[in-house]
């Protein structure tokens, strides 16, 4: 293949990879604070639903457990990128031998990623052979057994309170840096043998079945890689926020992240990105009112919960008149020298088959 | 350890948490649907004790039935606007929708009521309890138990005896079959759920009882004991609804007994595991109906 051949099958990751980091330039040059928080969140968040997307959208099945690798990702690798001192001083009752530990940021971030895969390929083998329902209540029996954990290992998480002092290592370029490369990392699965032939399974199983396709395997290889991601996303979140509890891992979080990928189309990389980035841009508005109403104090007991209302309520008309979300099972390309054969999924697959 | 106060409160559990899963369960069977959302059909019940019971002078007796109307009425409700539009494309778009109702119905309650937790009023007859035969027993139990009882019989009149019963079984065990003789499906859809809004308004009035006290998050707690419920009895079963909402007050009061103080606090966490490891060896339950594919490999 020539490089121009090559760039045209890579036109979708390059468009997005392009698109965030032109975002990111743009924040940066404006330089407001508040825009350059929203944005930096957004990114991450990018990561989280592209990590869901990967195993979503492959396979076709949804997943709870997905916020609580997040939540895995996070306390390792704060545990391990925390001075011994600020450790001491934020939970009194951790295990003795973490408190030593001490690592620059990005291997502490890499570890809390590999733990969360970890614990996902060790759970979710004999998981993956689960379809339709069981799947759906074993993965939110995951989250509910992880947040447990969390909630009351407070030798380790300092329990339902929150954990402080963590050093601020994400900022805007460190997160679109790691956003630019999950998007690419996330396109190339899809594309890959693996996430051909999960894609295969998802739309037949038997047929995928008959041609000697290993269906568990292909369901688990992108349940780690999705956790691995979610460990990521997570890792660079807690040294973003720097305190928070295991509830910032649970159902309200979930709920976000779903919503936006979604909204945006569970079955494409681009879905992923853009939903994050509409369902982002509608969430800081719908606060922003519900602020404004608080300050105003027109209701006594307060105004909350007014962004989730309105969120749920996209959502359901969104699953009602366009369950593929905003941008279907397409990608996303810019017009770059129309070829003939099609940009469709199906006569791009078909050219990798043969 | 082991007495009659133990008996007749693990009895009480059982019955509170058979209802639960029968609510969950008799939409299940018929549409493959994890209602997500059943949690916050109990906290419907709950404000709406709250609101008749504060603020109208109606006797507790029409406030608990109002209650259950409105726990029927929000299912149904629900079913017509949210889910049917999405039944006929995928259990994933479903499911994602019933997860997204639960949302909408939490945030609403905090929203239009308040993020704090709301005293209910309750007679004075909750608060009471009975001596028999040497033992304290709260009248709530007693209660419990005897309207678990009532409404298993009603529902079961209601399955083996009337035509409708008989289309929801059928549906259960086989929808599409069910519809090609001539059973309309929105009729059995919406019984259902009418029957699973019932249950949910029957356990907020217990539900509540305990705590007297209703919150916007109130919904969360039964449905993770419904959700372990209906998959230690069967996902499919309406007995097995029954007998796992028992099997899962006895082994978590045993749990109570016999774990140490420090594991206890993940008791939780045993169940979901519980949860996974039958999910995973015996699908289909303590109570099988039929053959379950949800396992693939």
């Amino acid at each position: 293949m020539n490089l121009i051949a090559r760039l045209k099958t890579l036109n979708t990751p390059l468009t997005l990879m392009g698109g965030v980091l032109l975002l990111a330039v743009l924040t940066g040059l404006l330089g407001i604070p508040l825009l350059v928080r929203i944005v930096t969140v957004m990114f991450v968040s990018i990561i989280l639903v592209l990590g869901l997307q990967l195993y979503m959208g492959n396979s076709g099945i949804l997943s709870f457990a997905h916020i609580g690798f997040m939540g895995i990702g996070a306390y390792t690798s704060v545990l391990l990128s925390m001075t011994p001192a600020a450790k001491e001083l934020a939970n009194s009752n951790l295990y003795p031998f973490i408190i030593p530990l001490h690592l620059p940021f990005l291997p502490s971030l890499l570890i809390g990623a590999l733990v969360a895969a970890l614990i996902a390929a060790m759970v979710g083998f004999p998981l993956m052979r689960l379809s339709d329902a069981a799947a759906v209540i074993t993965t939110f029996a995951l989250l509910v057994i992880i947040n447990v954990v969390m909630v009351h290992w407070d030798r380790v998480t300092n329990g339902p309170r929150t954990l402080f002092g963590v050093d601020n290592y994400t900022n805007l370029w460190t997160a679109v840096i790691f956003c630019v490369i999950t998007i690419f990392a996330v396109y190339l699965f899809k594309e890959s043998r693996v996430g051909l032939r999960l894609r295969a399974s998802r739309d037949d199983a038997y047929a995928a079945a008959s041609i000697g396709i290993n269906m568990v395997m292909m369901r688990w290889l992108a349940f780690v890689a999705s956790a691995f991601i979610a460990g990521i996303g997570g890792a660079l979140w807690a040294h973003f926020i720097t305190s928070f509890t295991p509830y910032s891992f649970y159902l309200t979080e979930t709920f976000v992240i779903l919503a936006m990928l979604v909204i945006g189309g569970p079955y494409s990389v681009s879905g992923a990105v853009i939903g994050t980035l509409v369902v982002t841009a509608a969430r800081e508005i719908l606060r922003a009112i519900e602020n404004y109403v608080n300050i105003l104090q027109i209701f006594p007991e307060g105004f909350f919960g007014f962004t989730e209302v309105v969120l749920a309520i996209v959502l359901i008309v969104i699953l009602i008149y366009r369950p593929t979300g905003l941008i279907g099972s397409q990608e996303i390309r810019l017009p770059f020298r129309r070829s003939k054969v099609g940009s469709s999924e199906a006569s791009q697959s078909i050219k990798q088959i043969s | 350890m082991i007495n009659l106060e133990f008996i007749i409160n693990t009895l009480s559990l059982g019955s509170l948490y058979a209802m639960l899963a029968l609510g969950l369960v008799i939409i299940y069977g018929i549409l493959r649907l994890v209602n997500f959302a059943y949690g916050e059909l109990i906290m419907m019940g709950g404000y709406t004790m709250f609101l008749l019971a504060g603020f109208t002078p109606l006797p507790w007796l029409v406030v608990a039935v109002l209650a259950v109307l409105a726990a029927m009425l929000t299912s149904l409700f629900t079913e017509m606007v949210a889910f049917r539009p999405v039944r006929e494309k995928s259990l994933t778009a479903m499911l994602i929708t019933s997860f997204a109702v639960s949302t909408l119905l939490q945030n609403g309650a905090l929203l239009i009521i308040s993020p704090r937790a709301r005293a209910v009023d309750l007679p004075q007859l909750f608060q009471t309890s009975v001596m028999i035969a040497g033992t304290n027993v709260p009248w709530r139990n007693i209660l419990t138990i005897v309207t678990s009882v009532v409404m298993l019989t009603l529902l079961t009149l209601l399955l083996r005896r009337t035509v409708l019963g008989i289309a929801l079984r059928a549906a259960a065990d086989n929808f599409t079959m069910t519809r090609m003789l001539g059973v309309p499906a929105n009729t059995v859809i919406s019984t259902a759920f009418a029957i699973s809004g019932i249950m949910a308004g029957i356990v907020s009035i217990f539900w509540i009882a305990r705590s007297a006290t209703v919150t916007p998050a109130l919904g969360a707690p039964p449905l993770l004991v419904a959700f372990v419920a209906t998959v230690i009895g069967g996902m499919r079963s309406l007995t097995g609804a029954v007998v796992g909402g028992f099997v899962y007050a006895i082994i978590i009061s045993l749990l109570g007994i016999f774990l140490p103080p420090n594991l206890l606090e993940f008791r939780e966490a045993f169940m979901f595991v519980f949860v996974i490891i039958i999910l995973l060896f015996r699908p289909q339950g303590l109570i099988s109906s039929k053959t379950s594919v949800e396992r693939v490999g």
